[in-house]
């Protein structure tokens, strides 16, 4: 199974000589296993996606929520304009209102000139909330976790491993922080003893305080997680707009200098390619 | 044992920034959590018990009408929404650990989770201002 990074940054694509490194374009993810691709989020990062065989009919798209930074790539995705592709979405469920309706939101003048209805491939939507369910050859689950409105989080194991992906999540929201037990951590069972997580750690534990209840993790708390959930390699994504690549760079040596256990941990860097497990 | 969902996670981060007694219970009335206010009520911490069966914690307390009788576990406010999932709320006495009667208000409300599943419930013990 190989996971390819394609969008790294939280809230705003940031481009520039300053993000170059690290990457400026919003949140996508792509998981490969024989011929099947799949694609988590469709932050700007989805524009550069190219299907693995052009010729392939199928292509799934997974959302992990609607914030404008996981779907702004969705426009300007190929497929959907392709009359011979069939497009699947999942993305987390509402009582309140259908993923077509949340969808055209987006998708509809003002904000783009397409109408949904006009899309000449053939769309296929899936509300998925604590779900499982199989796409080819990945068998996958998915989980509501802390965050802002309906958002969830993926757990994909593959043949050789298991790949989660959280990239907005604050599992220590609350007076003492995460509480340690594993019963009471949002996305526990997604990240338990993965092979690979991609998880938020947009904010450094100093941001983080002047920002509690944004949705969103420090670095210290990701890594906290993932060593409780024995993960062995992390990836912290959602970089915050204002981080370039220098202050990454110190961030991550000052990181490294404090958590000196056995986590292999890292910042996700765009054009990344990591094989999972084996 | 699987972890809660999210809403139940948020219900006990709440409970633990609050002053006042806050029960949490899984779908069958079990104790989940319960905050330090409401230490005092249960006689023990939650750090030393961790969840209590409804069979345990049922009985800690002695529910009295204003006629100083037993009120039965079916007129409880906490009882009625594991039972109808709706909001209840009802002034009453109980007896404390050191015999002492006291008048509490309780209001308690279901946890109906995102998709509409009813996931627990939560009871809020007020101090009565009126004894």
């Amino acid at each position: 199974m190989k996971v390819s990074i394609q969008g790294v940054r939280g809230s705003i694509p940031t481009s520039g000589s300053e993000t170059a490194y690290f990457g400026g374009n919003t949140s996508c993810v792509t998981v490969m296993e024989e011929e099947w691709m799949i694609i988590l989020d469709a932050g700007s990062g989805l524009q550069k996606v190219k299907l693995p065989d052009p010729s392939t009919k199928r292509v799934d798209i997974l959302l992990t929520h609607f914030h404008m930074d996981h779907i702004q790539g969705l426009g300007f995705f190929s497929p959907l304009f392709d009359p011979d592709k069939e497009v699947h979405i999942w993305a987390p469920s509402s009582l309140t209102q259908g993923l077509l309706s949340r969808l055209n939101k987006f998708l509809s003048p003002p904000l783009f000139p397409v109408l949904m209805r006009d899309l000449p491939c053939k769309l296929v939507l899936h509300d998925i909330s604590n779900s499982s369910f199989e796409i080819g050859p990945f068998s996958l689950n998915s989980e509501f976790v802390i965050h802002p409105g309906a958002t969830v989080g993926f757990r994909i194991k593959g043949k050789s491993g298991v790949f989660a992906f959280i990239p907005d999540h604050e599992p220590a929201l609350g007076l003492k922080g995460m509480i340690p037990d594993k019963k009471w951590v949002s996305g526990y069972e997604l990240i338990e003893k993965a092979d690979l997580l991609v998880h938020d750690g947009q904010f450094t534990i100093d941001e983080y305080v002047k920002k509690i209840g944004w949705g969103h993790s420090s670095m210290e708390d990701t890594i906290q997680l993932a060593e409780f959930a024995g993960v062995k390699k992390l990836l912290m994504t959602h970089h915050d707009p204002a981080h370039t690549d220098s202050k990454l760079q110190e961030m991550f040596t000052e990181l490294k200098s404090k958590n000196t256990g056995n986590l292999d941990f890292g910042f996700a860097v765009e054009g990344m390619e990591i094989e999972v497990g084996y | 044992m699987a972890t809660y969902d999210i809403e139940i996670i948020l219900n006990r981060q709440l409970a633990d920034c609050l002053s006042i007694p806050v029960f949490i219970t899984d779908t069958e009335g079990n104790l989940i959590f319960y905050n330090e206010p409401a230490e005092s009520i249960l006689g023990s911490r939650f750090g030393e018990t961790g969840e209590m069966p409804v069979a345990v914690w049922g009985t800690v307390f002695k529910p009295l009408d204003e006629k100083g009788k037993p009120l039965p576990p079916e007129g409880l406010p906490l009882v009625k929404t594991l039972g109808d999932h709706l909001p209840h709320h009802k002034v009453f006495w109980i007896e404390s650990l050191k015999g002492k009667i006291e008048k509490i208000s309780v209001t308690s409300y279901p946890i109906i989770g995102r998709m509409g599943k009813f996931l627990g419930g939560v009871a809020i013990f007020w101090e009565s201002k009126d004894i």
